[in-house]
């Protein structure tokens, strides 16, 4: 029982080699030297652009000219509440909300059933179709939306077929929800937002639900509770942390949005609009980080009240 | 509770037909006869839109526009986002958590925010708008798909692969390049696959960060603000419903040992 | 207490007051060791004692934070690991998931640049040794626990360690292999007359195995010897306490049985059953005692026992005598020659 005597050659010496003792010798060399490129990047020149335009809001721009006047000043922050600005807040904030509301509705069921009832396959199934449109094109999915809701579309064909085109009408004539067709409607916009973020909102409740012990719907229903009184004190509970993770995204990406509102919707604007004409056209890139600084601070706000919740585990 | 009620079943089902049945539209418009108005049922069908597509040099330079800035998109935030994964993954300092915040930025703010102050960065530089500040803004929000994958599978391998390594005789450079690399491979494509298919669709920033070059994704902005030909776009939208699917479906594929595809819930406009 | 190291001009491993602390945990406080060449030398003590750490140093994953280490004479602090003579046989076997087993054996080799002939001859010679012959192609996840321990052996030795480091290596693996392994690993270091430096928690094994075994406690070494001495001369409380469970006896019991004031380890073996009636032998004390708990452990029976004093022991007598029963008093033989005499406590 031996070796063979063998000399074992020496690894070359090379520059390389040196800084990798030098690496080595000083630990956190290493950490700072990988991190520099992503940090100058995203630290420097993203972040440092953030501030600049965020910053901007304390300017006012000069109403003949129409340069910016770079002094601090409250003034376009306070331009948010002006009622016409007000509007446009609360409209999004409301469409951001029903959104947030069918989104959760729908994805429940979805979420439930792959998480309590789909095996091994189907769970993988059941994967693969909510990622498959979750990263599928945006824009498609969105001009999906304008053929179905066109007047003389499939939504409207089939509820003539069904004969509910009076009811469909009757729903177009309603104040606020309704248009003259439902791709001039909010109702059309919502719909449109539900299914672009629904992915989004049924990922993070099938993993809340997961966590779920089978065991503890069993104890409910040992201990007398019927299906009904088991879902809303046991179920409905532990799903929350997800519903709340989801609705961070579902509530995020509708605030920032002004594509849907500018192919499906009314000529009423909303927040991304704002911004869109605001730093464009008008060029009042003032009012318009200001604009920005709103959904920012609505999601600060939200993910503060969801940190709390534990929604982050169920990311 | 052992099986599903019929409700739930029709729930679910019905919300993954919800899920997918506008996809089908788009496919079946492709082929209708009608121009000029999106009338259901489709009067007649042809299959004349695919070749009127094949001769327009329009959507062919936005097509080579979209995969050229994606292609190096990719690149960069495969080379940043390895970076950064390998600083963060298993070190522990004061500053590692805001430090993840700031990857994940670009797409958890909304899209119009990243690329007004992209663009006024720009400007401020002094740097004309061009193929690259259009790359630029995708590497951006590119980087954090790549560095999620890559910190998920760093996590898993188990540092002692790497004490063996350089037990062995290999430096720091030998070690990343024989043991490191290998492991995170599949991650590392599957995130760049995810990072390409982001990319390939981004319209929101890329309005923002590009002169008067158009994307594919510009392209079908334009269209659907003003159709002209419609079912050309409809042509077009099956395309990109094509090279979107297949990098997502093996990217898929190849993160689904030990886990779900990394990066799923973070992605958006 | 630290006994002087075997007489060799240089050691193979020589450490003079290493230090190690991570934060406030000082892991290595204060170790001075001396491993000779050909030495296998096992450090035994229970996890977060700071022996796995005192390997680490030496194979350069860490780095001292005071001390001084030499390899056969030269200094290594400041040192990466593949700069060192030394490899390492790693708790988890460490094996490249990504590369079949011959090609995990000659990583070693393809790292200094060896042609790929030259390496493969000596990557399969290297599996032989180890009874790994033939299983070249295979990948480490279709190999059995004890085959990988076995690659990772091959993969260390096939690159000419002047020391071997083995972390906890038969720790994942079943009883019998074990034992079997341990027979194995001894011959191996033997026949190619390397030093090993081997951790372990299992103090049945580094008695077993070792030339030297180094007793780890809150990061110092409380004692080092040959097995035999550490097991029969506990230095201290805790060294009798860890290596078999030694009885520790009290100054004032020492006393009551005759012995000179101090503290004293007694092996439980080393206490004897009398009949009634029979006195004690010569250089023995007799005591009484009531029966705790009687366990048979084939060879022998293990009696655990209260005096009239009070103080609880335990003797192990052979199996093949009549066994008392748990509530039995019984009489006891403490043959003084048997105390031996521990560090004093400050």
């Amino acid at each position: 029982m031996s070796l063979a005597t063998f000399d074992l050659p020496s690894p070359r010496e090379g520059a390389l080699r040196r800084f990798s003792d030098l690496l080595l010798r000083r630990g956190h060399l290493i950490v700072l030297l990988l991190l520099a490129p992503p940090l100058i990047w995203l630290g420097l020149v993203y972040l440092g652009s953030l501030f600049v335009f965020l910053g901007q809001s304390i300017f006012s721009i000069d109403e003949f000219s129409g340069t910016i006047v770079r002094e601090p000043t409250t003034a376009t922050l306070l331009e948010l509440f002006r009622p016409a600005n007000f509007d446009i807040l609360m409209r999004t904030v409301g469409i951001a909300t029903a959104v947030t509301l069918l989104c959760a509705v729908i994805a429940f069921p979805i979420a439930y059933y792959a998480a309590r009832y789909a095996g091994p396959r189907a769970k993988a199934a059941f994967y693969l179709a909510v990622m498959m449109p979750l990263w599928s094109s945006y824009l498609v999915k969105v001009y999906g939306w304008k053929l179905l809701l066109a007047k003389e579309g499939a939504i409207s064909w089939f509820a003539g077929r069904l004969g509910l085109d009076g009811a469909l009408d009757a729903w177009l004539s309603l104040p606020l929800v309704g248009g003259p067709s439902l791709s001039v409607s909010y109702t059309g916009m919502v719909l449109t937002f539900t299914y672009l973020w629904l992915p989004f909102m049924i990922l993070p409740v099938q993993a809340a639900l997961e966590r779920v012990p089978a065991s503890l719907i069993e104890a409910a229903g040992d201990l007398g509770a019927g299906p009904g009184y088991t879902f809303r004190s046991v179920i409905l509970p532990l799903a929350m942390p997800g519903v709340v993770a989801g609705a961070v995204f579902t509530f995020s990406l509708t605030l920032g949005d002004y594509i849907v509102p500018q192919i499906i919707g009314t000529s009423a604007l909303v927040l991304g609009q704002a911004v869109y004409t605001l730093q464009g056209t008008a060029g009042n890139i003032p009012l318009a980080a200001a604009f920005s600084l709103v959904p920012i601070l609505v999601m600060a706000l939200f993910l503060t009240l969801a940190k709390r919740t534990g929604a982050f585990d169920a990311m | 509770m052992n099986r599903p009620s019929l409700g739930l079943k029709i729930a679910a089902l019905g919300g993954l037909a919800f899920l997918h049945v506008p996809l089908l539209f788009i496919l079946l418009y492709a082929f209708t006869t009608e121009e000029k108005s999106y009338a259901f049922p489709p009067p007649g069908y042809t299959l004349k839109w695919f070749g009127v597509v094949w001769g327009r040099a329009d959507i062919w330079a936005a097509v080579g526009l979209s995969l050229k800035v994606a292609t190096i998109a990719t690149l960069i935030a495969l080379v940043l986002g390895t970076l950064a994964a390998g600083a963060l993954a298993r070190a522990k300092f004061f500053g590692r958590e805001p430090i993840s915040l700031l990857f994940v930025l670009p797409i958890a703010l909304p899209g119009i925010v990243t690329g007004i102050a992209l663009r006024q960065a720009f400007g401020l530089m002094e740097i004309p708008f061009s193929f690259w500040t259009i790359v630029l803004g995708h590497a951006t929000f590119c980087i954090v798909v790549v560095y999620n994958n890559a910190v998920a599978r760093l996590r898993r391998l188990s540092p002692s692969l790497i004490e063996a390594s350089m037990d062995l005789g290999a430096d720091a450079f030998q070690t990343f390049r024989l043991v490191v690399l290998p492991n995170i491979g599949t991650a590392l494509l599957a995130g760049g696959m995810l990072a390409f298919a982001l990319s390939f669709d981004e319209v929101i920033v890329t309005t923002f960060t590009a002169g008067q070059q158009s994307t594919l994704p510009i392209w079908m902005l334009s269209e659907l603000i003003r159709p002209r030909q419609r079912p050309v776009t409809n042509v077009v939208a099956v395309l990109v419903i094509l090279v979107t699917f297949l990098p997502i479906l093996a990217a898929y594929y190849l993160t689904r040992e030990g886990g779900q595809a990394r990066g799923a819930a973070g992605t958006g406009k | 207490m630290h006994a002087p190291a075997p007489t060799s001009a240089v050691p193979a491993v020589r450490f003079a007051g290493v230090a190690r602390h991570f934060g406030a945990v000082r892991a290595v406080d204060g170790v001075d060791l001396s491993i000779a060449p050909g030495e296998f030398f096992a450090m035994l003590g229970p996890s977060g004692s700071g022996k796995t750490t005192c390997l680490r140093l030496i194979a350069g994953f860490e780095q001292p934070d005071a001390g001084h280490i030499e390899i056969f004479g030269e200094t290594v602090e400041g040192l990466p690991p593949y700069r060192r003579p030394v490899n390492t046989v790693f708790q988890d076997y460490a094996l490249f998931p990504h590369l079949s087993v011959g090609e995990n054996v000659a990583y070693g080799l393809k790292v200094r640049g060896v042609a790929r002939a030259e390496r493969e001859k000596l990557a399969r010679e290297a599996l032989a040794l180890v009874k790994l012959a033939g299983l070249e192609a295979r990948r480490p996840a279709q190999l059995s626990g004890g085959q990988r321990q076995r690659v990772a052996l091959a993969r260390a030795l096939v690159v000419r360690p002047k020391v071997l480091l083995l972390d906890e290596p038969l720790g994942a693996l079943d009883l019998k292999l074990r034992e079997e392994m341990q027979v194995e690993l001894k011959s191996l270091q033997r026949a190619l007359g390397l030093s090993f430096v081997f951790v372990t928690h299992d103090q049945g094994e580094a008695l077993s195995m070792a030339d030297r075994v180094a007793v780890f406690n809150e990061g110092r070494i409380v004692q080092v010897g040959p097995p035999e001495t550490v097991y029969e001369r506990p230095a201290n409380r805790f060294v009798a306490a860890f290596v078999g469970a030694a009885n520790v006896i009290e100054p004032d019991m020492a006393v009551a049985l005759g012995a000179a004031s101090g503290l004293y380890s007694l092996r439980p073996e080393k206490i004897a059953l009398l009949a009634p009636g029979v006195p004690a032998p010569d250089g023995a004390a007799a005591i009484e005692a009531s029966v705790v708990d009687v366990s048979y452990q084939g060879a022998v029976r293990r009696l655990a026992v209260r005096t009239t004093a009070g103080v609880a022991l335990t003797a192990a007598v052979p199996a093949s005598h009549r066994a008392p029963a748990s509530g039995d008093s019984v009489r006891l033989a403490i043959p003084l020659g048997a105390l031996m005499p521990m560090e004093a406590e400050t």
